[in-house]
This record gives structure tokens, C-alpha cells and sequence, in this order.
């Protein structure tokens, strides 16, 4: 699936000209690559004394340091998990409340849940951080922070789950109520498992949105991995290492969760289709989820 | 409800500050996204590569690492500047990676058969581009283009959180902590400042989402 509309498959001059762009691109970014080792050499940035609390075993620093981060990461995936769970119980109990009112009365729920899309995350964070203990709630930091991403997600998880429910034939409602299912079961037992399916990827994607939001908790105080990272930054004083490891384990973390999405994709389209049916055009599906994903995300 | 009329001038601030980190940051993400996505579809396997690369690493970043790393990582390489510019640089990179993915995804959107189409009833390169694969292509980037740069408005009170002043997230602090002001009027009028933005932008792009839609 490389052909793009852009261009035609290159002739043999046209593959001259871009071995002779690849040479100069890889020249160009040799050069980049030199002289940010010269630039951080020069700055002092690449001495033991930077690297060796992230590095180097034997550094004093070495074992609080990781310890430290571990523990951070995991009050992170902790407070993901939560406010993932709790997203998805909340935002399909939306999705489907949604659904079942009549016309005239959703605005009551599609309203609350434009305003809550509009506002920043980290603005709902911080509101549920200051507000709820002025109404006499007072909780650990990390149930502010899931509380506040609950906020947000789940309204983006119950439009994920509306478009669930829309991608669904019509028969599967019709041959529900032929078979005498109540509307509720008819959700409960065969529209709702089928949705879930569907948008699976769409999930994923979400929660790798929910992980990194988590970094936010940082605005409350809450001592996730980030928040840890600024305080070992402003003992150890090597804040452009520290950034950078931080940043490389979130990248890596997400990076695997994204492939999952992508692997569950590719496993969800072959079981749907069969084991019978032309293996063909896996684009179709993976590109709807992925419109789905992209106006979920960012 | 009077703490917010009496500090009207203090939320005007904030918004254009809002709005105008996001202008700044806006037209940069816009061209550098734009830039990587040419990388991305380019037919030389290195940019593809470089561009890649580039959009795997920051969109899995979060973006307080991204703002944190600007902030006090840039410094330490000898990249001296106001705070507020390195809050628009994080901004900026961090929305980049996300504008380079609307764009790719909008090219790619027009099927193959409307070059082929295109080159069969004898337009030129130019002509074919032009006429036949940009207009469509533009019309299925818009919708998605306009959901990331809503998202970069909301990702910009993190910028505030971070201390640029005056920002309309940053405001909340003056009043709360300098003033003494209630908590609860002060934070309601932030929210309905992000509000004011977004909520607009929401129905504005849902207008332009149906003008430009492309029956395929």
C-alpha cells in the first residue's frame, strides 16, 4: 500500500535522483546529529556528573533516583487505570442514555457534555483539586487527578461508543425486539458488545491520551512521574538528561500501547471477516478507527 | 459573580494573551506540521524516516514533558530567550506532530483513481494536482485540522499552569492567591473564558465540516 496519488512508481532516472536526495538528506542529518553532540559537549551536558545518576549503577544517586521514578510511573498507570475505568463506565452510561431519551430531552445530556469538551483538561483537574474540598470532599491528590481526567474522557468515551452503536447494522436492533428482547437487554446483550468490539482500537488510543494526561497532575501537586523528574532536576541539576529520560520511558510506554491498538485492529478485522473471506483491504476499517481516534485525541 | 465583573479587565487580558498564544503557536505548528508531513510522503526514505521518527516521539510524549524539557532542557544547551517563547516552541512542536498526521491522513483520503483518472483524460502534472488531487485533498484536512488546533487552544492552559503570566489559566492564580478572591466565581470565569473559545471554534468547524464534505 505504498502507491500514492503524488507521484508515479519512479523510472530509473527518477531512482537516480532519489538515491542522490537520500545521500544528501543523510548528510544533512549527520550534520544535525554532529552538532548536537559538539553543542552539548561544548555546554558541558555529556560529563559523567549529568549522566551518572541515570546511568551509571554505581552513582550514589542512582538507585533513589530510579526508585523514586518507578514508584512515580506507577502512581501514573494507577491513576490511568482509574480514570480509564471510570470513563468508560460513565461514558457509555452517557452514550447509551443518549441514545434511548427522546429527541426533545437530549439536549439535557448533550449540553453538560459540550461544556465539559470545551474546557482544558488541566483546567478540570485543577477544579476538581480546589473545588471539591470547598464543598467539604476531601480526598487524596490521586482522586482529584482521576476525577478531573474522568471529567474530560468520559464524554470523549461516550462519543466513541455513540459512533460504536451508529456503525452497527439496523438488523441487529430490529432482530433484537423480533426475538422479543427488551430494548435495555438489546443494548446490554447484543448492541453494546458489538460496539466495544468495534472500538476497541478507538480505547486504546484514548487511554494512551489518558497516560500521558496523567503528567498533569503535576498543576496538584500529585507526585507522578513528572512532577518527581522536576524535584530530582532541581537537586541533581541536570534537568536536560532528566527530561529526556522521562520523556523516552513515556514515549516508549505509549509507543507499546499503540501498537497494541494497532495489533487488536488487524485481529478484531480478520475475526470479523472470517477465516472464508478474502484477506483484502484491511485500510477500510483501520482508517474509520483511526478518524475516530483523531478526533478523540490531541 | 461580581469578583468576575470587577476583574473583567484582568479575564480580557487573559483571553487575548490566551489567544494570542495560540496565534503564535497556530501558524508555527501549521507550517512545521505541514512540512513534516511533505517529509512523511516524500520519496525519499530518509525524510520519511526523519518524519516518522518525529511525529512517533511527540505524540507520545506528554506534553508537560515537552513544555518541561523546552523550559529548563533548551537553556542548558546555551538557547537563551524569554519564557514565553519557550512555551510557544513546546506548544508548537507538540501540535506539529498532530497537524503533520490531519494533513498525511487528508492526502492519502483521495483515492489513487482520481490521479489516474486525471492523468487518463490528459491533464498535465500540474493540472491534475491542482484541479483534481489538492481541492479534495484540502477539504478532507480541514475538518480534522480544526479539531487539533482545538485541542491546541485547551493545550495552551497548560502553558498558563506553567507560569507564562496573564494567561488566562494564570489568571486564576492572581486573583485566588494575590487578591485573596473567592476561589469558586474566579475559576468559573476561567472556565468560561476557555469556553468563549472553544465552544464557538466547536460550531464554527462543524459549519465548515459540513460545507466542505466530500460525498466518496
Amino acid at each position: 500500500m505504498t502507491t500514492s496519488v503524488l507521484f508515479d512508481s519512479p523510472g530509473p532516472r527518477t531512482r537516480r535522483r532519489i538515491l542522490l536526495g537520500s545521500v544528501v538528506a543523510c548528510l544533512a542529518l549527520a550534520a544535525v546529529a554532529v552538532f548536537v553532540v559538539l553543542r552539548l559537549r561544548a555546554q558541558g551536558q555529556l560529563t559523567e556528573e549529568r549522566w551518572g545518576p541515570i546511568l551509571n549503577p554505581a552513582n550514589p544517586y542512582f538507585t533513589a533516583l530510579w526508585t523514586g521514578l518507578g514508584t512515580a510511573l506507577l502512581r501514573n498507570a494507577q491513576a490511568a487505570v482509574l480514570a480509564m475505568s471510570l470513563s468508560l463506565l460513565l461514558g457509555t452510561l452517557l452514550a447509551v442514555t443518549r441514545v434511548g431519551l427522546p429527541r426533545w430531552a437530549r439536549w439535557a445530556v448533550v449540553g453538560p457534555m459540550e461544556l465539559l469538551r470545551g474546557l482544558p483538561v488541566v483546567i478540570a483537574i485543577f477544579f476538581a483539586a480546589r473545588m471539591l474540598p470547598e464543598f467539604g470532599v476531601d480526598l487524596p491528590l490521586l482522586w482529584y487527578l482521576v476525577i478531573g481526567l474522568t471529567a474530560y474522557n468520559m464524554v470523549i468515551i461516550a462519543e466513541i461508543v455513540r459512533a460504536g452503536l451508529a456503525s452497527l447494522p439496523r438488523g441487529q436492533a430490529e432482530a433484537a425486539a423480533a426475538v422479543g428482547l427488551t430494548p435495555g437487554q438489546a443494548m446490554r446483550s447484543i448492541l453494546l458488545p458489538q460496539a466495544f468490539r468495534a472500538m476497541l482500537p478507538a480505547l486504546i488510543s484514548q487511554l494512551v491520551v489518558i497516560f500521558k494526561d496523567t503528567s498533569l497532575g503535576f498543576v496538584i501537586g500529585y507526585l507522578e512521574a513528572v512532577k518527581i523528574t522536576s524535584i530530582a532536576a532541581q537537586q541533581l541539576h541536570n534537568p536536560l538528561q532528566l527530561y529526556l529520560t522521562i520523556g523516552v520511558i513515556f514515549i516508549l510506554i505509549n509507543y507499546l500501547l499503540s501498537k497494541l491498538a494497532m495489533s487488536v485492529e488487524r485481529r478484531l478485522s480478520r475475526a470479523r471477516r472470517g477465516p472464508v473471506a478474502p484477506p483484502a483491504d484491511d485500510r477500510a476499517s483501520v482508517d474509520a478507527a483511526l478518524a475516530v481516534a483523531g478526533t478523540a485525541g490531541g | 459573580m461580581h469578583i468576575i465583573v470587577d476583574n473583567i479587565g484582568l479575564y480580557r487580558d487573559g483571553l487575548l494573551m490566551t489567544l494570542r498564544i495560540c496565534l503564535y503557536a497556530a501558524i508555527g505548528s501549521l507550517v512545521l506540521g505541514t512540512v513534516i508531513a511533505a517529509f512523511r510522503v516524500s520519496p525519499i526514505p530518509p525524510l520519511r524516516a526523519v518524519g516518522t521518527a518525529w511525529v512517533t516521539v511527540l505524540r507520545n510524549c506528554p506534553l508537560t514533558v515537552v513544555l518541561f524539557f523546552c523550559a529548563f532542557g533548551l537553556p542548558e544547551l546555551g538557547v537563551n530567550g524569554a519564557y514565553f517563547w519557550f512555551a510557544i516552541t513546546g506548544l508548537v512542536l507538540y501540535t506539529s506532530a498532530f497537524v503533520c498526521e490531519a494533513v498525511r491522513s487528508g492526502v492519502n483520503a483521495v483515492p489513487p483513481g482520481q490521479a489516474e483518472a486525471a492523468r487518463a483524460v490528459g491533464l498535465t502534472f500540474t493540472q491534475s494536482l491542482s484541479r483534481v488531487v489538492l481541492p479534495q485533498a484540502i477539504r478532507s484536512v480541514v475538518p480534522p485540522l480544526g479539531s487539533v488546533l482545538i485541542a491546541m487552544v485547551k493545550n495552551s492552559a497548560i502553558v498558563g499552569a506553567f507560569g507564562v503570566a496573564g494567561e488566562l489559566f494564570n489568571v486564576q492564580g492572581r486573583l485566588t492567591s494575590a487578591q485573596g478572591l473567592d476561589l469558586i466565581p474566579v475559576l468559573l470565569g476561567v472556565a468560561a473564558g476557555y469556553l468563549l473559545i472553544t465552544i464557538p471554534a466547536g460550531v464554527a468547524l462543524g459549519v465548515i465540516e459540513r460545507k466542505v464534505a466530500v460525498l466518496r
